[in-house]
């Protein structure tokens, strides 16, 4: 009996050593409430995050040298912060407003850790709904280390975006702007007729120095403090900042100022080298009145503002006064709504000056459209339709260079182009009787109207060339000796 | 589900038509082409109205004066400009329209000069003043970089006649700017074969919905 009790025990251990090794499976038998409790416990035993140290913000100011919309945010980060992301993940910050006299926060923004500064542009990026100006607003940064565990700065606030008048780093620019506007402001008061040339130079530093004042005093009227002077005494400074720029305009406005004294005299006769391009002209011209067709004149897709542009109107009046001589048509589409009214303008002059203002056609320069290819479109069928005797493409040109220039070779026209664009050059190379280069587009109105003042600046940007090249090789030389000084300050920084 | 299948379709119907209208330009000026351009011409024209008046007009005057008069009034001065032109269409007033044209261009020439001048000419200016000599490779092609410019500003000399030495270099100006112009021509007309391509491939696409594979 013992032995036959033995013998059950020992085949019934195995079973017992199984039983004990299958335990931990069976205590994680899936049971719902046995899960829940178990990860309860789990919850509670993992350590939670402690909330990281604030960062603290060092300021919170409108952006400098904009038109506002926008706030800049600094800030010192948490000393929690390692810059590894391993406690502290990023900061958040968020904008309050005040509404029904309390704050109400919005989060803005979370930057990642490290990161310390934040610029606020509103909801678009200073797009079609930028943080308006003039309004108060408060911020707080938080960091943070986990979804439970941040913590915020202290509020800061309020700021207000505001735009300035100016940019504090772009006097030279300001100055020329304010210089070119006051001469153009003057020069139509003197085409006006209520004053003359000699007028025209007195008049022209009153002006300038009147819209100086205007500026500022819409400057305090708008609340500025004393800066609003800043102006006035930042212009010196603005100029030795940036003085190769300064010297190089100043060199170029004294030597065309010297060359046209000079020009002015009678016994002074430039040479001005002939250009092909310009030769061409005339006989353009007078193929069109021998053939009876019009005479085609674009003027490229740049604004009446761009140099290239001022350049074509110049010509674009040397030729309307020819056509006008001559009794033939002309054909001005144009691609800007400010180039056609200036167009006209000149034009229009033209013709008064030819003696004949009753031939002038107001439907001869004309809006087409301002897209690119529509236009191209538009004057690639005037050119198969009305077939002009002549093309002058003018101006500032891009993809639709070739395409132009191919239809007017195409139509039989002689074609005379001319821009400033380096990439466009070569497709009117190919395609155009006669290209002006660059540079050449720009002597050529010095060429057509023959004007002593004009010749004068021609020869003044000759020596503004010969200097640039003597500058050059004194460069090269301090490069390959290492005078770095010199590099340095040849080096301009606008 | 059908009516969102179809509207893509018939664009892509309306651009194959437009397509083929406006190569048909190749051959020579006909009907199609004529439809095909004054089309373009109406819609782009009308459409950059549009534009214009909620990318310009609305956020930059309409927003700023009449929602935040107090801190944006002076955008009422481009404003006024701007007013100023429409005296354009009266004969006796349209001397007005010349002031805004005025300051337009004077604040554009103003802008552009100096920044013409540091890029055209600073910054060239800068960029060209490198160490030349046989020490290095770099150094033996920059004296090809300095002769090429010096030799490319001669070209643009105006007042001083092209003969002997200096005629020579002008020479020598001309035909490295033809180089230049060269190499510009083959890249630009790649990309613009690359441009035709992709009209190809669009038009291939738009004959296979509708016709199968080709």
């Amino acid at each position: 009996m013992k032995d036959c009790l033995f013998q059950m025990r020992l085949k019934l251990l195995p079973l017992a050593i199984l039983l004990l090794l299958a335990a931990p499976v069976f205590a994680q038998v899936p049971d719902q409430s046995g899960e829940a409790s178990l990860e309860a416990d789990t919850l509670q035993e993992e350590p939670q995050i402690p909330p990281p140290a604030p960062p603290e913000i060092v300021e919170i100011k409108d952006s400098d040298n904009d038109h506002g919309h926008s706030i800049d945010l600094e800030w010192e980060l948490s000393p929690d912060d390692d810059g590894t992301g391993n406690y502290v993940t990023g900061y958040e910050i968020w904008r309050g407003e005040m509404v029904d006299g309390k704050i109400e926060f919005k989060l803005r923004r979370t930057v990642p850790y490290g990161v310390k500064i934040y610029t606020d542009r509103g909801d678009a990026a200073g797009g079609v709904d930028p943080l308006p100006n003039g309004k108060d607003y408060w911020y707080k940064i938080a960091a943070v280390a986990d979804e439970d565990a941040k913590t915020e700065s202290e509020v800061y606030g309020p700021v207000q975006a505001t735009g300035e008048w100016f940019h504090t780093g772009k006097t030279p620019v300001a100055v020329a702007v304010l210089i070119f506007a006051s001469f153009s402001v003057a020069f139509v008061i003197v085409a006006g007729g209520h004053i003359d040339m000699k007028q025209f130079f007195i008049m022209w530093p009153i002006i300038f120095v009147l819209i100086i004042w205007l500026v500022l005093l819409i400057r305090l009227a708008a609340g500025a403090s004393v800066n609003a002077l800043w102006f006035l005494y930042a212009i010196p400074g603005a100029i030795a900042g940036s003085l190769g720029l300064a010297v190089s305009i100043g060199a170029i406005g004294f030597l065309v100022g010297w060359f046209v004294w000079r020009t002015k005299g009678e016994e002074t006769k430039l040479y001005v080298r002939p250009l092909s391009g310009i030769n061409a002209v005339d006989e353009a011209i007078g193929r069109a009145t021998e053939m009876g067709k019009p005479i085609l004149y674009v003027l490229g897709l740049g604004t009446a503002s761009d140099i290239a542009t001022i350049c074509s109107f110049t010509i674009l009046g040397r030729v309307a006064r020819r056509v006008a001589d001559h009794q033939s048509s002309l054909m001005v589409p144009c691609y800007d709504p400010i180039v056609m009214t200036v167009a006209q303008e000149v034009v229009k002059n033209s013709y008064a000056e030819a003696g004949r203002p009753d031939a002038y056609d107001e439907d001869q320069v004309f809006f087409v459209t301002q897209s690119q290819f529509a236009y191209v479109a538009a004057v690639n069928g005037m050119m198969l339709r009305e077939l002009p005797a002549s093309n002058f493409y003018l101006g500032i040109f891009y993809a639709e260079s070739l395409l132009l220039a191919e239809t007017g070779s195409l139509a039989g026209s002689i074609q005379i182009a001319g821009t400033d664009q380096v990439a466009q050059l070569p497709f009117f190379i190919v395609a155009c009787d006669y290209t002006l280069i660059g540079e050449e587009l720009y002597a050529a109105s010095a060429y057509l109207s023959g004007e002593p003042t004009l010749l004068g600046s021609l020869k003044a940007e000759d020596w503004g060339k010969a200097i640039f090249i003597v500058l050059v090789i004194v460069g090269v030389i301090a490069a390959t000796v290492g005078w770095d000084q010199f590099i340095e300050a040849m080096t301009v920084r606008l | 589900m059908q009516e969102t299948f179809i509207l893509p379709l018939l664009w892509h119907l309306l651009g194959l038509v437009l397509t083929l209208f406006t190569f048909s330009f190749l051959y020579k000026d006909n009907p199609f082409y004529k439809f095909a351009e004054h089309l373009v011409v109406g819609v782009s024209a009308g459409y950059f109205v549009v534009l214009l008046f909620w990318t310009s007009l609305k956020p930059k005057l309409i927003d700023t004066v009449f929602y935040n008069f107090s801190n944006e009034w002076f955008y009422i001065l481009p404003g006024l400009l701007g007013i100023m032109m429409w005296f354009r269409f009266s004969r006796k007033l349209a001397w007005v329209s010349r002031y805004p044209i005025a300051v337009y261009i004077g604040i554009g020439s103003g802008l552009a000069i100096p920044l013409n001048m540091q890029n055209f000419v600073n910054r060239q200016l800068s960029a060209t003043m490198i160490p030349v000599g046989f020490g290095s490779a770099t150094e033996f092609w920059n004296i090809f970089i300095v002769a090429g410019v010096i030799c490319g500003v001669i070209y643009f000399f105006f007042s001083k006649e092209h003969k002997g030495l200096f005629g020579g270099l002008a020479k020598i100006g001309i035909w490295v700017l033809m180089v230049g112009f060269g190499a510009s021509f083959g890249f630009t007309v790649m990309a613009r074969i690359s441009l035709f391509v992709n009209r190809i491939s669009f038009l291939k696409d738009v004959i296979e919905i509708f016709f199968g594979s080709v």
